[in-house]
């Protein structure tokens, strides 16, 4: 059997232990993946003891007081802070979410914060999302029309519909680095994040590219990478469902 | 400062930040063919715009009779006449060719029966000069904002603007007065740019976080305002900070006006509807800064809810559920998340919070940026817009769902304006190599600090000072003591520390950066504030109830060196733009 081993420069090794200076008597353990790219050292993980007595309810709230009392140098991205922005997407405790919204009671034991899976790692909780964002760009996600007059384009109600769980996506990237298959093949297949906003434009009432934007997508590792694995809808902390975007892309391509 | 990497770049124009404005500036500019870089400290779509929820006022009439001239009364109505009425016009008259454009770029607006924009009802907007509730206010449910922002992102990728995210910009290159662009720090791997431009256009937003408690961002940093002043520029009415009357109590999360627009009502610890005693007519419908003031008293004569009796309660609970998913589901989502309230069945605490800055970089209707320097000036190679601009269009107080077209109006007011002082391809100036050296010393010297004083507890300090002596009501008395307070946490600077000394996304240093520019500010803020002695709009005092058109029918301006500042003042703009609108002369403000 093939042995796969880590680089050696990539195994993560036990770092600091930074100890409760409050007295508090409600500690939580708070275990953070740690890179530096400008020290010449493996990544490490940290724990730091938080006072959970004075401390609001969401793991951001848990990253900011560890940021601001105990340890400055960490980084990670943050902005909105109520789930609207998608900087703070991140690891905890196994899954994917955002920090701003995800609620440190619903998380078990100690507390373990990485980075989104499968990025490379710019520092610390920071993960490079520049192909994902290249991948988007090439869905061409804007408006195609031909039509030019000085009033709105007319779009029924139930045509406006059809962009609900669709418009609201966030490009967190929860849900992308959560897909296996994106995992192996990030650099071909679009991964869910993607394939949810071409299907965005695709279904458009007002759009006239539907057809171009179809055969655009109809690739055997653009598209056809996605294996069903449901990952991505389950990451997503917004609710919505890119599996079921990607799949009524595949019904269409089938159908059309 | 030979240790650091500098890149030079030139451009015709360079647009510092990629929110709303920043982005609809950018598409307008790669569309009249002018090279444009747009640099953020932030990847576009986790804009600040993106939190916007309600919606965007154009007098498109879609949903009854609207006119542009009663937005405009009502815009001039809602900035307690501190506006300047030739800018009122334009917004309010480019309004509806600029919301039907963003339709055009594909932002998914929630649709009337009969499919066209759907409109709803807003605080101050109304009919007929006042008269009755008008439905202005064009919404994509409520995630407008975040609908227009990532709209425009991928408009500016289809004009294959240039980016360069994540890059924290530091200074200006100023040039006898004139701006020459500006020196960034690339975050991705530490290197410093120098952008030359003809034009400079500031799209940084607010500085909500100037504030403990705000519905603002952790990036709203305000940093385009501090490098205006630390290029010898002044700030425009900073004075008037708009307190949103819903931010969710505790957390500070907006709920957005859109709620009450669609029939939601406050009520006090009594279970009374309190907003028919302040504003008879427009109910929970009032401006902004009224609301708020309602609130404050109510929770001050001690008809709060809770423990403390230091909030009051938003009820959508009467309204049908398919209404609520359809039209409000992000503030169901919100209220559940960071008040664990289901809003079909409870209501929602909330409390007046922090919201938006009216003051900021004082432009023309054209963006260009103004000084004063005798009479009005505009500084040559520099112009703002966005909440970052105070044009003025929302004086005192801005009504709600007018900053998003103020973004968009006034976005692309910036780029027809370079287009016409610039052509493509011209010859860039020789700058001196003091301005890039005095730019890195002050970089220089943050990264090294080795004091005792955290970035985060000066912070902190400056912020519980702003929430305590510069909230909803003030007096000679708070500000007073603000005003010395305030210099505190910018003496403690003497002995800052700075933990992280790398360059690669060193955090702390940004966060050491935004308080240096937060802090200017704040100083700012609480010294025009104190130099106000009238209420007008979102400025109340107590010691000066009343407005004094007499003395303060004025726009103060304040330039900041180090904690020192200077206070001037210049006239209101009397006048509107063309003779298709009457100037709107100043009345008694009543809702």
């Amino acid at each position: 059997m093939v042995q796969f081993n880590l680089p050696s420069n990539s195994k993560i090794k036990k770092g600091q232990y930074y100890k409760d200076k409050t007295g508090s008597k409600n500690i939580r353990k708070v275990n953070v993946y740690r890179w530096d790219p400008s020290k010449n050292e493996n990544p490490r993980i940290d724990t730091y003891e938080v006072d959970m007595d004075n401390c609001s309810s969401k793991v951001l709230d848990i990253l900011n007081k560890i940021k601001n009392e105990i340890d400055p140098s960490i980084a990670y991205r943050r902005s909105c802070a109520h789930g609207v922005c998608g900087s703070c997407a991140m690891n905890m405790n196994g899954k994917n979410g955002l920090a701003c919204t995800k609620s440190h009671s619903e998380l078990d034991g100690d507390i373990d914060i990485y980075p989104l899976p499968h990025l490379k790692v710019l520092k610390d909780l920071i993960g490079d999302l520049s192909t994902l964002y290249k991948q988007y760009e090439s869905v061409e996600p804007w408006l195609k029309t031909t039509k030019i007059n000085d009033k709105e384009n007319i779009q029924t109600k139930e045509d406006r519909a059809k962009l609900d769980g669709l418009y609201e996506c966030i490009m967190c990237a929860c849900c992308s680095t959560s897909c296996p298959s994106y995992w192996w093949n990030g650099e071909k297949y679009l991964g869910p994040a993607v394939l949810l906003q071409a299907y965005r434009w695709i279904i458009d009432s007002r759009d006239e590219d539907r057809k171009e934007r179809l055969k655009k997508v109809a690739d055997e590792l653009k598209l056809y990478r996605c294996h069903t694995i449901l990952n991505c809808t389950n990451a997503c902390p917004k609710g919505l469902n890119p599996a079921k975007a990607i799949a009524e892309i595949k019904k269409m391509l089938a159908t059309a | 400062m030979s240790s650091y990497k500098i890149i030079d770049h030139e451009y015709d124009v360079v647009v510092l930040g990629a929110g709303g404005s920043g982005l609809r500036a950018a598409v307008g500019l790669s569309e009249a063919g002018l090279k444009t870089a747009c640099v953020s400290k932030v990847f576009p779509t986790r804009s600040h715009t993106s939190a916007a929820q309600g919606g965007i006022s154009a007098a498109l009439g879609n949903m009854g009779e609207d006119d542009w001239r009663w937005h405009m009364y009502d815009t001039v109505k809602g900035a307690d006449w501190l506006g300047d009425q030739d800018s009122i016009e334009y917004l309010c008259k480019e309004a509806p060719a600029a919301v039907l454009e963003l339709e055009k770029y594909g932002v998914p607006f929630s649709r009337t029966e009969d499919g066209k924009i759907y409109q709803r009802p807003f605080g101050g907007m109304t009919k007929n000069y006042g008269n009755e509730t008008v439905q202005r206010t064009c919404a994509a449910a409520d995630r407008t904002g975040h609908a227009i922002l990532h709209t425009l992102y991928g408009q500016a990728l289809k004009h294959n603007t240039e980016f360069f995210i994540e890059y924290f910009a530091l200074d200006l290159i100023m040039k006898d007065g004139a701006c020459k662009g500006l020196i960034a720090w690339n975050l991705n791997d530490g290197t410093i740019h120098r952008f030359r431009s003809h034009i400079t256009i500031i799209a940084t937003g607010g500085y909500g976080k100037v504030y403990y408690s705000a519905t603002s961002a952790h990036t709203c940093t305000g940093d385009g305002n501090a490098m205006v002043l630390r290029a010898g520029l002044p700030l425009q009415d900073m004075e008037f900070v708009q307190f949103h009357p819903t931010g969710i109590y505790g957390h500070g999360t907006l709920i957005s006006e859109g709620v009450r627009g669609e029939g939601g009502y406050l009520v006090n610890s009594k279970g009374e509807r309190f907003m028919e005693r302040y504003a008879p007519k427009a109910k929970d419908l009032a401006s902004r800064d009224v609301v708020s003031r309602s609130i404050a008293v109510e929770i001050n004569e001690g008809r709060g809810i809770g423990k403390e009796q230091d909030h009051v309660h938003l009820h959508i609970d009467h309204l049908d559920p398919k209404v609520i998913e359809e039209r409000l589901p992000g503030i169901s989502e919100a209220s559940k998340l960071f008040a664990n309230v289901d809003v079909t069945k409870e209501p929602i605490p909330v409390v007046p919070t922090v919201h938006y800055n009216m003051g900021g970089i004082p432009t023309n209707y054209k963006a260009e940026v103004l000084t004063v320097n005798g009479s009005e000036k505009t500084v040559p190679g520099l112009m703002a817009i966005g909440e970052a601009a105070c044009v003025s269009v929302h004086g005192a107080n801005r009504l709600g769902s007018n900053s998003l077209i103020d973004l968009v109006v006034f976005g692309r007011a910036a780029a027809k304006r370079a287009a016409e002082l610039i052509k493509p391809g011209m010859k860039h100036d020789e700058i001196d190599k003091s301005e890039t050296d005095r730019c890195l010393e002050r970089f220089d010297k943050l990264r090294n600090s080795q004091g005792s004083n955290p970035t985060s507890e000066l912070r902190l300090s400056m912020q519980k000072t702003m929430q305590s002596k510069c909230a909803v009501f003030r007096s000679e008395k708070t500000l007073k003591e603000g005003v010395d307070e305030i210099r505190k946490p910018f003496e403690s600077m003497e002995s800052l520390s700075v933990k992280d000394k790398s360059l690669i996304f060193n955090t702390d240093l940004v966060e050491t950066l935004e308080f240096d520019n937060l802090i200017r500010q704040a100083i700012t803020t609480m010294d025009s504030a104190y130099h106000r002695k009238e209420s007008r709009g979102a400025h109340a005092r107590e010691d000066f109830p009343k407005r004094d058109d007499e003395n303060y029918m004025q726009h103060t301006l304040s330039w900041c060196n180090g904690s020192k500042t200077k206070i001037n003042y210049r006239p209101v703009h009397r006048s509107t733009l063309t003779n298709d609108v009457q100037y709107f002369p100043p009345q008694e403000r009543v809702y």
